[in-house]
């Protein structure tokens, strides 16, 4: 019987997988780094990193080192934690509450941290001492209370439903604020920046928010694969999971909550790019199966793959200009889903 | 009104178990102990309690009022963990989305028995095929599970079960939505399981195979006993609304039920 399903826990076999999976994100990231308006040798990114890390002390063109280090780099490494956070967030949610179209901004988080960045960058609140990320973090996180809140007090049928709808209300009350205070106090100019940054922008992003972003998606996806068996025997809903002796309650908990600090944390450094938490754990399920040990560790592979290219891509397609990243995921990734759904859509 | 003695050597007991929700009393002073190895049915209209009953003795839900108690421990003093490792659950009908295949889900059944420290082994391999033989599914082993069909899931969801190596299996209508073939043989199949069993059924000339049966009406435990001392004109009457008697097969001796609807309404 050659069984594909539950891998042997073998230790070799899981640190080879991820040295595999290491090294190609190295590799993503210096391609992301290589590749821009001005492309950097492979040599020259070698020698920048050897001398940042190592104080090589290469002679190198100080501005060539500028971009590497400060710019692409970082940018780089945000966008591969975020696709790999917001793509667990996703798989994590969609099993939980046994829907397809769950993903990590149902919790209400993109809408508050939009109605956040509004109120800092608009109407001002702070005086400036608070950074539109701090901002867009507070509003995630309110917004995101308010769902629980107004989950655990419904009277739902189910968990699952409860949390849903909840969160359908919630997104949209913040939504509304949104649009309110923008129609209310932003000129043409103001609305224009929000827009941008509400679809995805990593241009702001520094070695600050690598500290910030790279721990919490580490964090968040050791929880994640903790839980992977109590999240397998999700598979036929709750009541069944109950008596396979998973604690409901507690683990749709601490993994709900872990996914929306995982979103709220990459919705706050880079506002809220689409489609990947959606659709890169529907992508993965069908190449690699619905097993959580293999389905949560690739899906954080693909969609950090995912997101650098999408970056590169949002860079290089129009000269002299950078397109918001979410609409690169929407118009690269809808097409490629369909591929996916059509071609791959049969019992293997 | 409140019985409390133990009974002595009770694989799995209720005692004066009651669960209402949202104001509505589904379940109210039920007692019942189960035996190790007997196979017990629970009859009664739809509504009735059945599935609440299950849900309690499993401890999926707890209960408002009242106890279970499994091998003598209270199931509020256990984790879900090791309820898991000896009450296993058939649902009504449980379905999925993901596209997983038979032996994926009956996999599943292991769950309680894995940890960081106890990985998966070649005994859980052996115990999954084992649970697989029992309900004869072996060639459909790797088939996607949405392509087989209700019969097969259902026994796929027992199988599941089995794999969780349990002392009592609780069913929920397992014969439901199937065709009259895999009903006798998924009966068969249950009350030749060497577990105890706790079967929630519908066909009463089915439940008459159980060793025990409890009757259930309007959330109340209402006869518990052997089916045919059970099943009397008056209960059928009382509980089912139905006229009924006892036939005998010419053909094999056997004893069925005929029941047929009452000719007055009126039958107040």
């Amino acid at each position: 019987m050659t069984s594909v399903s539950m891998p042997r826990s073998s230790v070799v076999r899981i640190f080879g997988h991820g040295a595999w999976a290491i090294a190609l994100l190295a590799l993503a990231v210096l391609a992301g780094v290589a590749i821009g308006e001005t492309s950097i040798s492979l040599p020259v990114i070698v020698q920048v990193l050897a001398n940042k890390l190592w104080a090589a002390g290469f002679p190198l063109d100080p501005i060539d080192e500028g971009i590497v280090w400060n710019y692409r780099l970082t940018r780089a490494i945000v966008a591969a934690t975020c696709g790999a956070g917001l793509a667990v967030s996703g798989v994590v949610l969609q099993s939980l509450l046994r829907n397809p179209l769950a993903d990590p901004y149902l919790l209400g988080i993109s809408a508050g941290a939009s109605t956040g960045a509004v109120l800092v960058a608009i109407i001002g609140i702070g005086a400036g001492t608070i950074s539109l990320s701090t901002g867009a973090f507070a509003g995630a996180i309110a917004a995101f209370a308010l769902v629980a809140l107004l989950a655990r007090s419904s009277r739902g049928q189910t968990a699952a439903g409860q949390i849903i709808l909840a969160g359908i209300a919630g997104s949209q009350l913040f939504n509304a604020l949104t649009s309110f205070l923008i129609t209310k106090s932003a000129n043409a100019e103001q609305a224009r920046g929000i827009m941008f940054w509400l679809l995805g922008n990593l241009s702001g992003v520094r070695w600050s928010s690598v500290a910030l972003s790279v721990p919490v998606v580490v964090l968040g996806l050791l929880v994640c694969l903790w839980h992977r068996r109590a999240l397998d025997a999700f598979t036929f809903g709750s009541d069944s999971a109950a008596s396979l002796g998973i604690p409901v309650r507690r683990v749709q908990a601490v993994l709900i909550l872990t996914a929306a600090l995982m979103t709220a944390v990459m919705v706050s450094i880079v506002g809220s790019i689409g489609f990947v938490g959606l659709v890169i754990p529907h992508a993965v399920r069908l190449m690699a199966g619905v097993r959580h040990a293999r389905l949560l560790p690739l899906s954080a592979l693909i969609g950090a793959l995912f997101m650098i290219a999408a970056d590169v891509l949002s860079r290089t397609l129009i000269k002299g200009q950078v397109l918001p990243i979410g609409v690169i995921t929407a118009l690269v990734g809808a097409p490629v889903f369909a591929m996916i759904l059509v071609r791959g859509n049969r019992p293997r | 009104m409140s019985t409390r003695q133990e009974v002595p050597g009770a694989m799995l007991e209720g005692s004066d178990l009651s669960y209402s929700v949202k104001g509505a009393t589904l379940l109210s002073g039920v007692s019942l102990a189960i035996q190790p190895g007997e196979n017990l049915g629970v009859v009664g209209p739809n509504g009735s309690g059945k599935s609440t009953l299950l849900k309690l003795l499993a401890g999926i839900q707890r209960p408002s009022q009242g106890e279970v108690r499994l091998g003598g421990k209270r199931l509020s003093a256990l984790s879900r963990r090791d309820i898991a490792r000896q009450v296993a659950v058939v649902e009504q009908h449980a379905q999925t989305g993901d596209s997983i295949s038979l032996l994926q889900a009956v996999e599943l059944g292991r769950t309680p028995w894995l940890s960081a420290l106890a990985p998966w082994g070649d005994e859980d391999d052996r115990i999954v095929a084992q649970a697989i033989a029992d309900v004869s599914l072996q060639h459909l082993a790797h088939r996607a599970w949405h392509t087989l069909s209700g019969g097969e899931q259902q026994r796929g969801h027992i199988a599941r079960a089995l794999a969780q190596r349990p002392q009592v299996l609780l069913l929920d209508e397992p014969t439901n939505h199937l065709d009259i073939q895999q009903q006798l043989s998924i009966l068969r199949l249950v009350q030749d399981l060497p577990v105890t069993t706790v079967v929630a059924l519908h066909d009463l000339n089915q439940a008459l195979g159980c060793d025990r049966l409890a009757v259930m009406d309007g959330g109340r435990l209402v006869a518990l006993g052997s089916p045919f001392d059970v099943l009397s004109p008056a209960l059928l009457d009382e509980v089912f609304g139905v006229r009924g008697h006892w036939l005998v097969d010419p053909f094999d001796g056997a004893r069925v039920l005929r029941l047929r609807a009452p000719e007055s309404q009126a039958s107040a």
